[in-house]
C-alpha cells in the first residue's frame, strides 16, 4: 500500500508540520492556542516515528508513538486545568498577562 | 498512484490546517484547524501501514483530547483573541524554526541515511498487525506501560486539585 512514496515525503511534512508548531507557539497570544501548538508539535514528532518505523520495518516506534498519545492525554487534562484557573484568576486568555506565579 | 494522490492531499491538509490554526482570531477556530490536522495525519498513518495507531489518534486525539479544548474554550468564552504587540522573541523564534525545516532538508539531502530514505521507496508493505504490536506492548514495554497507568492517576489528582474551588 506505501508502495511509491518515499519515506523522507514523510519526514519533511513531519519537519513543516512541527516548524509550523513552534512558528504558532512563538505568534499566538492566547493561553489555549500556545497550548494547541504543543500539540501539533507533538503530531509532527508522531508521523515522524511512525515513518521511521515504516522505514526500519520495527514496531518499537509504534509503541513509542503509543506513549507519546498517554502523555499528550494526561498533560492537556493538567495544561487545562491549569489554564482554567489563569481564566478565574486573571479574567483574560492573554500569555503577556500571565508573567507573576502569584497575584 | 492512488496512496501517491492520497498522501499528496492528506499533506496539504495538514499544512492548510496547521496554517489556518496560525491566522485564526477565534481560539475555537484553531480547535477546528488543528482537528483537521490530526485527521489527516491518521488517514497518513493508514498510508504507512499502522492502523491500530490511525484508530489511537483519531479516538485519543481528535475524539478525547480536542474535545476537552474545545470544552474549556467554550466554557471559559473569552471570544477573540488579543492583537497585542507580539514578544520580542516571536522573530528570532520563527527565524529558528525556519533553520530548523533547513536543517532537516540538508541532512535528508546529504547523510547516507537520509540519502537511502530519500531515494530508496518505502519498506515493503506489510501492515504492522495489532497482534504483534501488543506482544510488544505488554511483555517488552510492560513497565513503561504500568508506569503510565500511574501517570495518568497523577494527572487526574492534579487536574482535580487545580481546578478545585479555592475556600
Amino acid at each position: 500500500m506505501t508502495g511509491a512514496i518515499p519515506i523522507s515525503w514523510y519526514l519533511v511534512l513531519s519537519a513543516i508540520l512541527f516548524g509550523l508548531g513552534v512558528i504558532a507557539f512563538v505568534f499566538k497570544r492566547n493561553v489555549i492556542t500556545v497550548f494547541m501548538s504543543i500539540e501539533l508539535m507533538l503530531n509532527a514528532v508522531n508521523l515522524a516515528f511512525v515513518a521511521f518505523a515504516r522505514a526500519h520495518d520495527q514496531l518499537d516506534g509504534l509503541v513509542f508513538v503509543f506513549f507519546v498519545i498517554v502523555v499528550a492525554a494526561a498533560e492537556a487534562a493538567v495544561g487545562l486545568a491549569i489554564v482554567i484557573m489563569l481564566a478565574q484568576n486573571r479574567q483574560s486568555l492573554n500569555v503577556e498577562r500571565v508573567n507573576l506565579l502569584k497575584l | 498512484m492512488i496512496p501517491l494522490i492520497l498522501f499528496i492531499l492528506c499533506a496539504a491538509l495538514a499544512i492548510a490546517g496547521a496554517i489556518v490554526l496560525i491566522w485564526a482570531h477565534e481560539p475555537i477556530h484553531s480547535a477546528l484547524a488543528l482537528i483537521l490536522v490530526m485527521v489527516a495525519l491518521a488517514i497518513l498513518y493508514l498510508l504507512l501501514g499502522a492502523p491500530f495507531i490511525s484508530a489511537v489518534q483519531i479516538i485519543v486525539y481528535a475524539g478525547a483530547i480536542m474535545v476537552l479544548f474545545v470544552f474549556v474554550i467554550m466554557l471559559l468564552n473569552f471570544g477573540l483573541e488579543e492583537r497585542t504587540n507580539f514578544s520580542k522573541l516571536a522573530i528570532p523564534g520563527a527565524l529558528l524554526a525556519v533553520v530548523l525545516m533547513a536543517e532537516i532538508a540538508h541532512w535528508l539531502a546529504h547523510s547516507s541515511i537520509g540519502r537511502a530514505m530519500a531515494n530508496g521507496p518505502a519498506a515493503p508493505a506489510t501492515e504492522a498487525s495489532t497482534v504483534e504490536l501488543s506482544k510488544m506492548l505488554f511483555r517488552q514495554y510492560l513497565f513503561p506501560f504500568e508506569a503510565t497507568s500511574i501517570l495518568i492517576l497523577i494527572a487526574i489528582l492534579g487536574a482535580l486539585v487545580l481546578a478545585r474551588k479555592e475556600s
